[in-house]
């Protein structure tokens, strides 16, 4: 069985998530809406590490140390600038994606293990994933254009 | 001067707060010389407030800008329009669409606002303009969007007289528009006097009212508002206070606002919010169980942290009564500014024209046609740039070509310190359009002497949707123009063309574009087509919608409990309140609205900043009666002058008491951006808040200390509604030694 496998990955994943929400945060100090959004975004992605102990309990859980991977390869510190801004986002949002896909996986595995608790689990945090990558999207999309064509 | 001493008497209505009151007035020898209200409005009634007795006209003829200003050698000096406009015109040219930024006001005309949004939208294509509203009225117009699918006031003035209860949510009424509570105050001292509840950390006229009566006064900490909404909420669900069968047949997330809700009971929310839990109880009891609730919201929900979701959690309590659209039962998301609502509607605060959805692509080819331009023009890829955006984007240069009109942000935008290093940047490329020189106007490379009332014409349109002709009586000074004329002017220097080479716009006059206005609101909730300059020649304003079959114009919308929610009529696919996430149009359908409100739900959060051991009180900002915005007019004004004369900061007793104050005597109050002395009065506020008002800036004041409220506000704004925090900012107090 590799549930524990993919609760280790996810753990990783969403710990890795909130680490970048909040050095993205705190590397855009000028941008006030992005240090509040950062901070409380990543205040989600660590309640889920949290919120997954309960399936830990059960199934076990298998180190994994590809989402280090991931961080390592992508967060280098937050950039600076308007095309930095928007590249930072993006970064968030690839991490946000792994970490959407890979609720995806577990709540398949929940229903296949009949496990209401952690099927509950799944379909609550994943709604906060969406959370983070509805904002994120909108506030790269709000920052394209100017970034892209006319920051200095 | 005498009444029959007077040449004529000229319609209008005043501009110097959102009631909108229907005036005349007097001109002799072609000059203002006096005003009086028009008993027959729907609005006023006759009465005037102290800002349109005393500072409507009496500005007239003192210190007006008369003559185009350029800056040449780093000084402003008198020039030509011809010179003044080339000026701009060439700066504009050798600009892409998105390096020019507007930033105009809640003061100008239905017809300039409508102008001026063409010209960005379908002759530059940029989509950075937004207004002063954004710091006033943004919020109204989010929390609209939210629940009802599109901006438009529901509620109507006459619901005062035929409410059992009124609500006024962080809505200092008696001090923002004294008209209206004049009328309220008849209803008060009437026979039958409606509950009244009023939500204000300070012990204003409002709330002493409802104590007097045996209403309700509740005073949340700064920055606690969407708790307390939460709990109310909470109240009326655990006493069966709702109507479930409404609320099943016109409303969609009831499941999502209760399991929100849920957790904060009286005890928590007193907790929060430092509210008595029994006072709780009893203003949930007053609204579960009253016949017909009229609630009004302003600033101290607008300016506030969550401002957008506590102004929903108001439209939410409600729609859980199914009291909407009906005599007495209302909701008054108020505005700030005279002319706001137009601002909004227009599009001159970034939104499309007509509360047009920029991400229906159905809304965009409307316009295409309409204008007949390239629908590719309009920018409508995202949303629009809001103020505190476009700021940051003028700081970070992307943005060097910045033309503010009829306001004066170097006084009323948030941290000032920030915004006078913005202004002053050398690459920026400035045009500041106003009456008088105003603190902005000295960072301008040019400076548009602009007409102001009484001196052009044209509409606007008040809180609740009344519209009104205000008709020129005099000229404007020296070479003054109105801003409908400059903007044509600029227009026209620029050649816009549409698809076809025909001028982009082809009116010249204010009537020509209101005509132009009418067409696009064509169809939309804020339908002018039934309204001619004529028809607001009568004894009235007229509220819209106002069309060929229903030519008297609608008291209130939504009688029928439908809402413009329909995706393919509704303004705005909504947002997640607590992130400003914006929901894709998939997921909008998928909820398949068609007509029904949302009940919108968000959990508190603690403000973003908070008091601590450096900073021990909380500073809020607000108005005085006596005095508008900067003070551009009022503070010409002799009496209001006299009535308000300079900066105070008010201290409630325990913390004078503490700080070992008195009043009369001054303190300076410190934040982490700046610093403000003023005179101390000592008494209305819950303790650990005081409270500054935003009015007092430097035009009169240059080599004093500093008085701005906004030196010490932060730069702050609420995710959806983007309307900055002027309600939360940590401070602390010392007394000044003399």
């Amino acid at each position: 069985m590799h549930v524990s496998t993919y609760l280790g990955l996810l753990r990783h994943a969403e710990g890795a998530l909130a680490d970048a929400f909040d050095q993205i945060g705190q590397g855009h100090g000028d941008e006030p809406d992005v240090v509040q959004l950062c901070e409380l975004l990543a205040g989600k992605s660590r309640a889920h590490v949290e919120q997954l102990q309960a399936a830990v309990d059960r199934y076990g859980e298998d180190a994994d140390n590809e989402p280090e991977r991931l961080k390592a390869a992508e967060f280098g510190g937050a950039r600076s600038g308007g095309v930095g801004l928007l590249r930072d986002l993006q970064d968030l949002y690839a991490l946000g994606s792994f970490v959407d896909v890979t609720w995806t996986v577990i709540a398949q595995a929940a229903q296949g293990l009949r496990d209401p608790d952690l099927l509950q689990t799944a379909s609550a945090c994943q709604a906060e994933t969406s959370q983070q990558l509805t904002w994120l999207n909108t506030r790269i999309k709000q920052a394209a254009p100017q970034a892209l064509i006319v920051a200095p | 001067m005498a009444e029959d001493e007077v040449d004529r008497w000229v319609q209008s209505a005043c501009v110097l707060c959102s009631n909108g009151c229907a005036c005349d007035i007097a001109v002799k020898d072609g000059r203002m010389v006096g005003v009086r209200g028009r008993a027959g409005d729907r609005i006023n009634h006759g009465r005037l407030g102290p800002k349109g007795l005393y500072a409507s006209w009496q500005w007239s003829d003192q210190d007006r800008l008369t003559r185009p200003l350029v800056r040449q050698n780093g000084t402003l000096v008198e020039a030509s329009w011809d010179a003044a406009m080339d000026r701009i015109v060439a700066e504009s040219k050798r600009r892409q669409p998105l390096q020019h930024g507007f930033y105009t006001s809640g003061q100008l005309f239905l017809e300039e606002y409508y102008t001026l949004a063409v010209i960005g939208k379908a002759g530059l294509g940029t989509p950075h303009m937004d207004g002063n509203t954004r710091l006033c009225t943004a919020t109204a117009a989010a929390s609209l969007k939210e629940t009802f699918g599109s901006d438009g006031q529901p509620g109507s003035y006459n619901d005062i007289e035929a409410c059992d209860a009124l609500f006024l949510f962080g809505h200092n009424m008696a001090a923002t528009q004294t008209v209206l509570w004049s009328r309220v105050l008849d209803r008060i001292e009437g026979a039958d006097t409606p509950a009244v509840v009023a939500v204000d950390p300070r012990m204003t006229a409002v709330a002493e009212t409802a104590v007097r009566t045996g209403g309700v006064h509740l005073r949340p900490l700064p920055g606690t508002n969407q708790a307390l909404m939460n709990g109310l909420i909470h109240e009326l669900i655990a006493h069966d206070w709702i109507d479930r069968a409404w609320v099943d047949e016109h409303t969609l997330g009831y499941d999502d606002l209760a399991q929100t809700v849920e957790p904060y009971t009286p005890v928590k929310v007193a907790e929060i919010c430092e509210v008595p839990a029994p006072d709780l109880r009893r203003a949930a009891e007053i609204f579960g169980t009253s016949e017909r609730v009229l609630s009004t919201v302003l600033q101290g929900f607008y300016q506030s942290h969550q401002a957008t979701a506590a102004s929903c959690q108001v439209n939410n309590l409600h729609l859980l009564r199914g009291m909407i659209g009906k005599p007495g039962c209302g909701v008054l998301q108020m505005n700030g500014q005279p002319t706001a609502e137009n601002t909004r509607e227009c599009g001159a605060d970034g939104d499309l024209p007509g509360f047009r959805n920029w991400a229906n692509p159905d809304h965009i080819d409307e316009l295409a046609q309409l204008w007949n331009v390239d629908r590719q023009v309009i920018p409508h890829w995202a949303p629009p740039t809001h103020a505190m955006q476009l700021w940051r984007y003028v700081e970070q240069g992307s943005i060097d070509f910045l033309w503010i009109s009829a306001t004066n942000p170097a006084v009323s935008l948030p941290a000032l310190g920030r915004i006078r290093e913005i202004l002053g940047k050398q690459e920026l490329f400035l045009v500041v359009q106003d009456g008088f020189f105003t603190e902005t106007a000295a960072y301008a490379d040019v400076v548009l002497p602009a007409a102001l009332w009484g001196e052009k014409q044209g509409t606007f349109t008040n809180a609740s949707r009344t519209v009104h002709l205000s008709e020129q009586a005099v000229a404007p000074p020296g070479e003054a123009r109105s801003d409908l004329e400059i903007f044509l002017d600029y227009a026209e220097r620029m050649d816009f063309r549409d698809r076809d080479g025909h001028r982009l716009i082809g009116w010249k006059t204010p009537e020509g574009a209101f005509d132009a206005w009418k067409e696009c609101s064509r169809g939309r909730p804020c339908d002018y087509s039934g309204l001619t300059y004529d028809a607001l020649r009568g004894e009235s304003g007229i509220p819209w919608p106002c069309t060929a079959d229903q030519p008297e114009g609608t008291d209130r919308l939504y009688a029928d409990a439908v809402f413009p929610t329909d995706p393919a009529v509704c303004e705005d696919f909504g947002h997640d309140l607590t992130t400003g996430g914006s929901t894709t149009p998939e997921k909008y359908k998928a909820q398949q609205p068609g007509g029904k409100a949302f009940l919108k739900a968000a959990d508190f959060r603690p403000p973003p900043e908070t008091t601590s051991a450096e900073f021990p009180l909380i500073g809020t900002t607000g108005r005085s009666p006596y005095h508008f915005h900067t003070r551009t007019k009022t503070g010409r004004s002799p009496r209001l002058r006299r009535a308000e004369p300079r900066m105070w900061v008010e201290l409630s007793e325990q913390d004078a008491a503490e700080l070992q104050v008195a009043a009369g005597e001054t303190v300076v109050v410190e934040s982490a951006r700046g610093r403000v002395e003023a005179e101390c009065r000592v008494g209305t506020l819950r303790p650990g808040v005081l409270f500054l008002p935003f009015h007092f800036g430097y035009w009169d004041n240059a080599d004093g200390p500093p008085t701005a409220a906004n030196e010490v506000t932060i730069t702050e704004w609420d995710p959806v509604s983007k309307q900055p925090l002027f309600k939360v900012a940590a401070v602390r107090v010392r007394k000044v030694k003399r």
